[in-house]
């Protein structure tokens, strides 16, 4: 397949919503959250529950998505920070170690500047956990280890879901 | 590819619709919308043009339960059918877990869902995958309509490798919760198997 499956474990998971809960503290910004270039959801914090993360999240990936389109088009590889500018609200966006999307909500008590700056020293931090986190989902498929909760769920389970 | 969370014991999958334009991709999406429990569903979100042709995609996040412990969530898209939209629509395939091919039953839409299927093939081998290989299933919709094709014919043509089936009528909701029922089954068989 062209990209392998994204799992999250709870020791990375503590770590990476470390990260992203400092940089919302540095960065002065509202909401800070995490999401994987297929538009999922994978974390967030700050004044989350104001927003609709899901479909943000979403609607972030499209955007990561055609943007990407249009810089292969002009001869670019991606374009790896996009910034929107509202009356009240900015978005910073940015691509973090190739594969997730780092989505940056702030408004005039920080600065596109500051969020710059810290978005750079948080996106290497993310990076290594990222990194780690592929090397440990490609050990543990080596090594058979299984503690994939689907791999025994019978038919009778899929069904339940549809009752 | 889905994504798994243990550390908020979550799983997220993608299905995709797919098809030529004005076979009722956004319709399906909108009755699976109108008739689930509002603490099953997000918000829908359609990106469409001011004549409500999709422009980018139609979303549509669903929690359907719990399998072992487990939150299980669909994300279900559309793509934008129209011919020249093509570049958009690779994108939206970007991650898929199952396809839903909604093919026009009407007799003069029968090359429109040929041109699609091909279309979907071909596009899905860019991003690394295999119609054959992946949850996959058909609908033939709008089988109220008078001047359909008979489902035979449409099997011949659109279903060679007799992937599960269904016979439609996405305005009135007919078939419809078949279509999802089947490939969000297929997908979890996959995932059984670790794939």
């Amino acid at each position: 397949m062209s990209n392998p499956q994204m799992v999250m474990y709870d020791e990375e998971f503590k770590q990476i919503n470390a990260v992203i809960e400092k940089l919302l503290r540095e960065a002065n910004s509202k909401v800070i959250f995490l999401v994987d270039k297929n538009g999922q959801l994978i974390s967030g914090v700050g004044d989350i529950e104001q927003f609709d993360t899901t479909s943000l999240a979403s609607l972030t990936a499209g955007n990561i998505a055609a943007t990407g389109g249009m810089a292969k088009l002009i001869g670019e590889k991606e374009f790896s920070i996009l910034f929107h500018e509202g009356e009240k609200d900015n978005l910073h966006i940015s691509i973090v170690g190739g594969r997730v999307i780092l989505v940056v909500l702030f408004d005039n008590r920080s600065s596109l500047g500051l969020v710059r700056l810290r978005v750079k020293k948080a996106s290497d931090e993310l990076t290594t956990i990222f990194n780690r986190l592929l090397e440990k989902a490609e050990e543990k498929e080596k090594s058979g280890e299984t503690d994939f909760p689907f791999a025994e769920i019978t038919d009778d389970d899929i069904d339940n879901l549809f009752s | 590819m889905s994504f798994i969370n243990y550390a908020s014991r979550e799983i997220n999958c993608k299905i995709v619709y797919y098809g030529p334009g004005l076979c009722g991709k956004t319709t399906n999406l909108q009755f699976v919308y109108q008739k689930t429990a509002p603490d099953a569903k997000g918000k829908m979100i359609s990106l469409a043009t001011e004549t409500e042709r999709t422009l980018f995609f139609d979303f549509l996040p669903l929690a359907l339960g719990e399998i072992r412990g487990f939150k299980t969530r669909f994300h279900l898209y559309t793509v934008p059918g129209q011919v020249f939209y093509d570049a958009s629509r690779k994108l939206i395939l970007k991650g898929v877990d199952g396809v839903v091919f909604v093919a026009d039953s009407q007799e003069e839409r029968m090359d429109a869902n040929i041109e699609s299927l091909e279309n979907l093939r071909i596009n899905l081998e860019e991003q690394g995958y295999d119609l054959d290989k992946i949850p996959y299933v058909v609908q033939y919709n709008k089988r109220d309509l008078p001047n359909v094709v008979s489902v035979e014919e449409l099997r011949r043509e659109l279903n060679p490798t007799d992937v599960p089936e269904f016979e439609a009528c996405a305005s009135t909701g007919e078939g419809v919760f078949e279509t999802l029922k089947a490939v969000a089954k297929l997908i979890l068989v996959d995932l059984k198997k670790g794939k």
